[in-house]
């Protein structure tokens, strides 16, 4: 009798057990999911912040207790648009990125192949400390060559600065796309009479179209985010977007909403990019130390 | 024609690399050296450069705005690295495992990273103005007393250190990601029934697992925070006076505000020195680790 009580009393407590077991794995749980969301939302809040910042209007901006409730108003984005150049700005922002990514491609494919080929690591290496030196290190002898070339203000000066930036990201991120290229299919182009030139031009960019794809987009951002040099070099003639907004700071009064709205723009089209390629953004930040 | 295509194949290792290698002469390795001659001649922009050996060196060794410059470089580097070194490894623990969502809540962490830097900084400019802020707002909100923020001589860097923190935390937890999920499964099934907790298979399994991705971390990191440069001179531009100014900031202001084009020289080659020897010291760690 007794034995069969503690029996079921053993029962019971070990059942006790697993009830306090579920509710201790429920509450890891939930505290997990919390400090996700939580995270999560430290992430975001700025760019929330920066939206509801280009929606509402001067007064409701500058009111001493945040507004979080408001009827939007496009207005900011049609003030930043009209009357301070936008699309100018946006123009030259996009014609110095595309630039400089082209010739990033043309310098840095055929380099890169020729480093995944020929085991070059010397090369690598350089373009390596190319990229983790203080980018202002070279500004100052640039800012001195484009200025007696009367270059500053050019298109010129700009697409050659921002190169130095795309440059060494293409290389990096193509040499582990052509180190997986089979060297076989190489070798069977060799084979039908093709020179080396040939299968790089036919077999292997091809095969490597989607790298290439995701190094173009990644120079592109690089270059599109760029301000040290631009702040330097550029002039009224060729402003690219992010020196155009910091000088809209710089004078006169803040918008606050003018300012959001173009902060709106500006980051709007990087991250559009960055979902397209979000599996490579690592790589490159990190110049291959880390693959996608 | 066919002997062009065949001394091309003959000397591919050599001529396909060679536009690059020129561009990497004439945009990087001219420049540097240009600033070693530079730093001899006392040369303001437009002006007369004169020769005067070593006395730009002399002068950045006695000039306590150089000191102020190191000081404050060193001490957002060693705050901010540091510091996002653990929230990295706290947030990739945390998405190291199955939970719906995860896929976009990846992508959510990779914005602050992307993100154009002069818009982020002007955001928290405006979040970190001292009576309008949305910062203050919350500090109020739990009870706490209004910040000054970077209008605060002492508070700016810290400030800063916030801002690089919120913006390079996801990178390193990115990178420590991939690398636990590389972790083989069994190690951790193999100490679960050996009777570790999870905070022990943390110490003992994931830690040494991950530690040649947490250098790697380190370095890409260290290199950039010392020479963060958007975010800073946005914000606020090496102030209130120079309580924030680093080297970078600091070697902008002599050769773009001051012109004075030498002795802007003679800090960056200063600002290199540091950056590369740091980037060294790190590799010749990871080596050993």
């Amino acid at each position: 009798m007794s034995a069969l009580a503690s029996q079921a009393s053993q029962r019971e407590s070990a059942a006790q057990a697993r009830a306090r077991a579920q509710r201790l794995k429920l509450l890891k749980n939930v505290g997990i999911a919390a400090l996700i969301v939580l995270t999560l939302a430290i992430m975001l809040f700025p760019f929330y912040w920066m939206i509801l910042t280009s929606l509402r209007s001067q007064v409701d901006n500058v009111s001493r207790v945040p507004v979080w409730f408001f009827t939007p108003t496009w207005e900011n984005y049609q003030n930043v648009i009209a009357r301070n150049n936008f699309l100018e700005f946006t123009w030259n922002s996009f014609v110095i990125a595309a630039l400089s990514t082209g010739f990033g491609l043309v310098l840095g494919l055929p380099a890169a192949y020729s480093i995944a080929r020929f085991k070059q690591e010397g090369l690598a290496l350089a373009i390596l400390v190319a990229r983790l030196t203080p980018y202002i290190t070279y500004l100052v002898p640039w800012y001195l060559a484009f200025r007696s070339l009367g270059l500053i203000d050019t298109y010129v000066a700009l697409t050659l600065t921002h190169l130095i930036v795309g440059m060494p990201l293409i290389v990096w991120i193509m040499i582990s796309f052509f180190e997986n290229v089979p060297q076989d299919l190489e070798e069977a182009a060799f084979v039908d009479g093709a020179t080396r030139m040939g299968a790089f031009w036919r077999v292997i960019l091809p095969l490597s179209a989607p790298g290439i794809v995701a190094a173009s987009i990644l120079a592109f951002i690089f270059s599109w985010n760029q301000f040290l040099f631009s702040l330097v070099l550029s002039g009224p003639n060729t402003r690219p977007v992010p020196v155009a907004v910091f000088n809209f700071i710089s004078y006169g009064q803040i918008d606050f909403g003018g300012l959001g709205a173009a902060a709106v723009l500006i980051t709007l089209p990087v991250i559009i990019l960055t979902l397209i390629i979000q599996r490579w953004i690592v790589t490159g930040l990190t110049m291959g130390a880390v693959k996608g | 024609m066919k002997s062009f295509s065949a001394f091309v194949d003959k000397n591919a290792r050599f001529i396909f690399p060679l536009p690059a290698v020129l561009a990497i002469l004439v945009l990087i390795v001219a420049p540097v050296v240009t600033n070693f001659v530079l730093s001899l001649y006392d040369y303001f922009v437009g002006g007369r450069a004169v020769y005067i050996g070593l006395e730009n060196y002399q002068r950045a060794f006695g000039d306590a705005r150089v000191w102020n410059g190191v000081r404050n470089t060193f001490y957002f580097t060693f705050t901010a690295v540091p510091l996002q070194l653990v929230l990295g490894i706290a947030i990739a623990t945390l998405f190291n495992r199955d939970f719906p969502g995860k896929g976009i809540a990846r992508t959510v962490i990779l914005l602050p990273m992307v993100a154009t830097p002069v818009a982020i900084a002007l955001i928290w400019a405006l979040m970190f103005n001292p009576s309008l802020g949305v910062l203050n707002y919350f500090l109020e909100s739990l009870g706490l007393p209004r910040s000054l923020w970077v209008a605060q001589s002492n508070l700016a860097i810290p400030s800063l250190v916030l801002v690089d923190t919120w913006q390079w935390s996801p990178m390193i937890a990115l990178i420590l990601l991939a690398a636990m999920q590389s972790v083989p499964a069994e190690h951790y099934e193999a100490a679960r029934i050996d009777g570790a907790s999870g905070w022990q298979s943390f110490w003992h399994i994931t830690i040494p697992s991950i530690r040649s991705a947490i250098v790697v971390a380190l370095i890409l990191r260290a290199v950039d925070a010392l020479k963060t440069f958007d975010i800073i001179y946005v914000i606020t531009e090496g102030g209130p006076g120079i309580a924030s100014e680093t080297l970078n900031v600091l070697a902008f202001k002599t050769g773009f505000q001051f012109f004075h084009a030498g002795y802007a020289a003679t800090l960056l080659i200063f600002l290199m020195f540091t950056v590369l020897g740091i980037a060294i010291l790190l590799n010749v760690i990871r080596r050993r680790v």
